[in-house]
């Protein structure tokens, strides 16, 4: 069992409430099985937010797709369209 | 030769000109820059303040990433980028992109190339606050066609 540690950024966090959660795992999971364990963790309102096509998600700070593997001890992170420069 | 590349994402603000002489490097024959502020008005609204925040690590890998877009793209000698965090206000420097070439055109081209995938690419958001209200602002669809268009086109594609 290892901890996935999962932030999210910018306007998700402030419509989660929430900065960053663990989630304990023993096996991997696809980031949208992720969801759902994340959304168990905290609220199942978080389903549609995260579900967002608008949503990136980078694990070990690299973007991947919705159907990527995510292993025990993998830092996941869900990013909000960026505005930078 | 590896071009000398310089990434900080800092709350400071920097001097434009020590940055903008610390690219010419030796073979240098062009310095080009951009520097970006944060504007008074957006949106028709007034702006009292920007928060930026970023994503430690991943921002700044993938600035390296498009600084060496931009290398295997035009002769690039050296590239600066300097994005700041934090409450920044009206009149305040925000972003500094820097880049030396051995001529002007690449300079401009590679310049060009990275601030356009600065802003639709790396980890960076903004919060505006104005006198009515404050919204995270969201990617702006002529950013991301121009972001597109480089894609498309191994040339400028203006």
């Amino acid at each position: 069992m290892s901890d996935v540690t999962v932030q999210f950024f910018a306007s998700l966090r402030e419509d989660l409430g929430k900065d960053r959660m663990t989630i304990p795992l023993d096996h991997s999971l696809s980031v949208s099985d992720l969801v759902i364990k994340i959304c168990a963790a905290g609220d199942t309102a978080w389903q549609s937010a995260l579900d967002s096509p608008d949503i990136l998600v980078a694990v070990n700070q690299t973007l991947v797709e919705r159907a990527h593997e995510v292993q025990p001890g993998d830092e996941v992170a869900f990013l909000p369209p960026v505005t930078g420069g | 030769m590896a071009a000398q590349i310089r990434i900080s994402v800092q709350p400071e603000d920097f001097d434009i000109g020590l940055e903008t002489a610390a690219l010419a490097i030796a073979g240098t024959g062009g310095v080009n820059s951009f520097l970006g502020v944060v504007r008074h008005q957006n949106d028709n609204a007034d702006v009292r303040c920007l928060r930026l925040e970023h994503y430690p690590g991943m921002t700044e890998a993938q600035i390296q990433t498009i600084i060496e877009e931009a290398e295997s793209r035009w002769d690039v000698l050296a590239a600066t980028v300097i994005h700041r965090i934090g409450d920044l206000y009206p009149g305040d420097q925000i972003v500094f992109v820097g880049v030396a070439s051995t001529h002007r055109g690449d300079a401009f081209n590679a310049c060009e190339f990275i601030i356009d995938f600065l802003k639709t690419r790396a980890t960076f958001w903004k919060k505006e606050f104005t006198p009515d209200s404050d919204r995270w602002l969201t990617t702006r669809q002529t950013d991301l066609d121009t972001a597109s268009a480089w894609q498309a086109n191994e040339a400028d594609p203006h």
